[in-house]
């Protein structure tokens, strides 16, 4: 890292220049094979995850155009559970995590912290590959003469076994899945050695910005978790094959092991896919606020028991197997609002008199707000067992976590306007991004609300007929509606990609941000940085540019924190508009 | 050191109770046994941290006012590009379709990880600086 970090006197980075720009390596497609920088790879991750969210996208197009009418003919029944099954199984395994973690996070933990690189390159290299060829092995099983796995994206015993579900496109599915476990293993390995090891002098803990906290959290429930869905995974792939009955009550094995493996893993990834956004929500809404994050230690508090509780919640998928403990989960579920509802408290306290500018990533990030409140709401609802037993594999179950993926795509498109100047160089075009946005945020709720209605009138989840009720019907229809905004609103963005595609040049920090990954150009150089600004704060790069406003509040001299009890903070707010010994709002600015 | 060694550990202290409540409680095995390993995953590298934190004096990242200069030097040798991972994944490829579609994928597929292995490791030697 000789020539990375220079001393701060010596600000003038243009001696530096040609060192790293000069660089003789391959070029053309074997540059991007044989490439072991973050930021090649992370874009790989995210357009291929993009890809995936449009591929995942149609099969939703599909499933509601099925279920506009009651009796759809559209597709086959069977045809109808491939889709639904890889519908699920390609956004949750294919899209929405690997976009987070793999993609943004995978350029910008890295620059955030200061660092040249990820910690292991080669091994990062290696999560993409991983990634990609579990992406293609997943997706191979439409191409095989029985269709893709059919068994729902939880594949649940005794339904996956070898009897009730021959045929490849299930092996394939347990292969993808393997794959790409084993990918985002590496990049948890990845992320935490990066996060514990390759932060820039100064660069302690409780300055890291809130979204690499919430990378560093997900990091090591990616290490708690996956590795129990590969395990869960191989003994599925024996029980189909070399006659174990693990999960066959036949030769003595329980059924309900591979629900308690699978959730185990399931619900760690809940958070594994949901933290990574609200990092991202957190990093917008505060720079387009122009104040610094609201409650930062009580955000990385919540992020931290978040965590914690993610990993004692999974059987609340399982009430009404019977066997589960109800109140252990129940209690552990809802408590796990709590740290939630200081989030939101959080995002609020940070916009409160802030300089709001409603640009599209600042909209993506309300929308997400907004959304996610209706999703994590009526889990509250469904951590009841009385209201589960009640909801259970209905469309109400379909409509919360609709509601808290859809918040996460609002999120992530957010996280792409907003760091896409970052890692290209160049904006995507506001208009277009505005119309994005209302599409998507007025499509979801569309399409989400009247499922709500419709699983509290007991619509089972996963069919393809239901019976000739016109309230129904109408219900579906809007639903169908918006999902059709929602198609539109992705169209949209391909559109403003190509619109877009290098006119608007972004320069070093075009929103005035906070954090270090400004603090470079756009897109950094290799090995990300000419220079580094002293780092005395979690906002570096803003200290930096606004001397005047120098934000103190953590770390100031001693590395303590000098917050005033939550309740204080609190009515400082409300008399102030700013924390009472803390930063200065930015208002002012 | 000592925050990554703090956080590691409370989250694998907070496993431990988790733990025994719900072993003690529902006597369902499953669920305990992998929380227990949970714990044990957070301790391990967390009591790690927890011991080179006491033997070690405060590294610049974790000096709130430590200057830039303070953290130059190498950082580690690292090869610029590599062709290895590449084939390492599609060797992982291989040998995944060997379970579906028939086990000779898994000669190329071997031998593609073999190849890759050796590869990366002489790789690995030679280096380069970063």
């Amino acid at each position: 890292m000789t020539d990375v970090i220079d001393p701060p006197i010596e600000l003038a980075s243009d001696g530096h220049d040609e060192h790293h720009d000069v660089h003789h390596g391959p070029t053309g497609i074997l540059k991007w094979m044989t490439t072991t920088d973050h930021k090649i790879i992370g874009l790989s991750y995210t357009v291929t995850s993009v890809i995936m969210l449009v591929i995942g996208g149609l099969f939703a197009e599909i499933i509601r155009a099925q279920l506009a009418t009651p009796n759809g003919h559209l597709v086959s029944l069977a045809q109808y559970n491939e889709l639904f099954t890889m519908h699920g199984s390609v956004m949750i395994y294919l899209f929405a995590g690997p976009f987070a973690f793999g993609g943004l996070a995978n350029v910008i933990v890295p620059i955030q912290i200061g660092a040249p690189d990820m910690a292991f390159p080669r091994l990062n290299a290696l999560s993409y590959w991983l990634y990609l060829t579990g992406a293609i092995t997943m997706l191979l099983g439409f191409f095989t003469s029985g269709g893709a796995a059919n068994f729902g994206w939880v594949a649940y015993a005794p339904l996956s076994n070898s009897l009730n579900t021959p045929g490849a496109g299930a092996d394939l599915w347990i292969g993808g899945l393997l794959l790409t476990g084993f990918s985002a293993i590496f990049t948890g390995v990845n992320l935490t050695a990066t996060i514990f090891y390759l932060r820039a002098p100064g660069m302690t803990m409780f300055r890291m910005p809130i979204f690499t906290w919430n990378m560093l959290v997900t990091a090591i429930l990616i290490l708690l978790a996956f590795p129990v869905l590969t395990a869960g995974l191989i003994m599925l792939y024996c029980d189909r094959h070399f006659g174990t009955h693990i999960f066959s009550t036949a030769g003595g094995g329980v059924p309900v092991l591979w629900q308690h493996i699978f959730w185990f893993w399931g619900h760690p990834e809940v958070y594994i896919l949901a933290l990574p956004f609200f990092g991202m929500a957190t990093e917008i809404i505060a720079v387009f606020s122009k104040k610094p994050v609201f409650g930062y230690k009580s955000m990385v508090f919540a992020t931290l028991s978040i965590g914690a509780l993610s990993l004692g919640v999974w059987a609340h998928h399982m009430f009404t197997t019977g066997v589960v403990l109800l109140p252990f989960f129940s209690i552990m579920s809802l408590l796990i609002a709590v740290p939630t509802g200081i989030k939101i408290f959080n995002w609020i306290g940070t916009m409160w008199r802030g300089e709001l500018w409603f640009s599209t990533a600042m909209l993506m990030a309300l929308g997400f707000l907004f959304t996610f409140l209706i999703g994590g709401l009526t889990g509250v609802y469904l951590a009841s067992p009385p209201l589960d037993f009640f909801t259970h594999d209905t469309y109400f179950v379909v409509a919360h976590f609709h509601s808290i993926v859809m918040a996460l795509v609002l999120a992530g498109m957010g996280g792409l306007y907003y760091w896409g100047p970052k890692i290209t160089g160049y904006m995507l075009n506001e208009k277009l991004g505005k119309a994005q946005f209302w599409l998507l945020f007025i499509g979801t709720q569309v399409f989400t609300l009247p499922q709500y209605i419709l699983g509290l009138d007991g619509m089972p989840r996963r069919v393809a007929l239901y019976i000739h009720n016109p309230q129904w019907k109408m219900l579906n229809d809007w639903s169908t509606f918006g999902a059709v905004l929602v198609g539109i609103s992705t169209i949209i963005f391909v559109i403003n990609v190509g619109y877009s595609w290098k006119k608007y040049p972004a320069g070093d920090n075009p929103w005035d941000a906070q954090t270090l990954e400004w603090f470079t150009t756009s897109p950094p150089p290799h090995h990300n940085f000419y220079r580094l600004p002293q780092i005395r704060s979690e906002r570096p790069t803003w200290d930096y540019n606004h001397p005047e406003h120098k934000s103190l509040a953590h770390g100031a001299g001693t590395g303590v924190l000098h917050e005033p009890p939550l309740a204080a903070t609190v009515v400082a707010v409300l008399e102030h508009g700013q924390e009472e010994d803390g930063p200065i709002a930015g208002a002012t600015e | 050191m000592r925050v990554e060694a703090k956080i590691l550990l409370s989250l694998g202290a907070f496993f431990g109770v988790m733990c025994a409540v719900y072993w003690n409680w529902s006597l369902e095995n499953a669920g305990g046994v992998m929380m227990f390993a949970g714990m044990l995953l957070c301790f391990l590298p967390g009591s790690y941290y927890y011991w080179w934190s006491r033997r070690m004096k405060a590294r610049p990242e974790d000096d709130p006012n430590s200057t830039q200069s303070e953290g130059a030097g190498v950082v580690g040798s690292f090869p610029s590009t590599s062709i290895f991972p590449f084939m390492l994944g599609m060797a992982a490829f291989l040998v995944v379709l060997a379970l579906v579609f028939g086990i000779w994928f898994l000669v190329p597929g071997l031998a593609l990880a073999v190849w890759a292995f050796l590869g990366a490791t002489a790789e690995g030697r030679r280096g380069g600086h970063v």
